[in-house]
């Protein structure tokens, strides 16, 4: 009972990604291509309410259902892993149109071409934990 | 209501609705990142017998699992019950773009060209999506995120590593739009 929730919160994500068309690949190439403002008024409108929420849930040490308090993790320093790895997601991103979620979420709409892409990026991730170790980070 | 819904979403209002899935995962105590399950599934096929990065405590991570087995639910219900008719709006500019791709826009989220069952029985569309799925698997895991956890939760707590990777992304979109796809489309 206390996974259903997690479900839950994937399926409003599911219903989300299609109703604001994140999960269009042709919304992704308009985006590439600075042709609309969608793409970047989501992506803007959900950064700048975060970053707005996370401050207050900081500033106020608000709890989570648990009653433990909310933490949040500082990533790794580092820069080449990051600019690298996210050129190599970002060519990807382009080419399917989706990025992990949405990948997902076009399988559940009927996008069979999606279970390739699904598969790529098992492998993709696989790949990375095989040669992981001879990478520059 | 229900017609409400159906329409497409505004920007700001879908802007919105995603910062607060991120606000409801840290208040179910989580966080927001959906690339970690593509690892998960990994580890779960037994990929952690033979390689290190692959063995690690995924039970841990069964609830966003469930995130993912619920984002497919909310594709299938979204696109079969909370969708109109009405063609995408798409700007006219991408269209014409993609016309010289010969990628037609259909009007619909993802062009069938590429996406629907038929067009697997093509070599060339198998190769761009199972390579691109690739490159989003692999560059997600070295980046140490996606989307999900870059853009938005790494840039709601202002992480300059979350920039940098960001930053990446659109460096490898632009690569890839502008100097691959001419070539390959």
């Amino acid at each position: 009972m206390k996974l259903i929730k997690y479900m839950l919160a994937g399926m409003l994500f599911g219903i989300i990604m299609i109703k604001s068309e994140a999960a269009s690949w042709y919304r992704i190439q308009e985006m590439f291509r600075f042709q609309s403002f969608h793409m970047y008024g989501i992506i803007g409108t959900a950064v700048v309410l975060g970053i707005i929420a996370v401050m207050l849930i900081k500033k106020f040490n608000i709890k989570d259902i648990a009653g433990n308090p909310i933490l949040f993790h500082h990533k790794e320093r580092a820069y080449f892993k990051y600019a690298f790895g996210g050129a190599i997601f970002g060519l990807g991103w382009a080419l399917t149109g989706a990025c992990p979620g949405p990948m997902f979420v076009n399988l559940g709409s009927g996008y069979a071409g999606m279970a390739i892409v699904i598969l790529g990026a098992l492998l993709g991730t696989f790949l990375y934990g095989v040669i992981k170790n001879n990478l520059p980070h | 209501m229900i017609d409400l819904i159906k329409q497409p979403w505004p920007w700001y209002f879908s802007g919105t609705m995603i910062a607060l899935i991120m606000l409801l995962l840290l208040f179910f105590g989580k966080s927001f990142g959906f690339s970690s399950n593509l690892r998960t599934m990994c580890s779960m096929a037994g990929a952690g017998r033979k390689i290190r990065f692959f063995d690690f405590q995924w039970k841990n991570q069964i609830w966003n699992m469930m995130f993912l087995i619920g984002s497919v639910a909310g594709g299938y219900i979204a696109t079969n019950f909370l969708s109109n008719p009405s063609p995408l709006k798409l700007s006219p500019a991408t269209v014409a773009d993609l016309n010289r791709l010969n990628v037609s826009f259909d009007g619909t989220l993802n062009p069938a060209s590429l996406f629907s069952l038929p067009a697997l029985t093509d070599s060339k569309t198998l190769a761009i999506l199972l390579i691109g799925g690739l490159l989003v698997g692999f560059g997600s895991r070295y980046a140490g995120g996606c989307t999900s956890g870059h853009a938005i939760s790494g840039l709601s707590n202002l992480q300059l590593p979350s920039l940098i990777a960001v930053i990446g992304f659109f460096i490898g979109g632009l690569i890839m739009t502008f100097l691959i796809i001419p070539f390959i489309f």
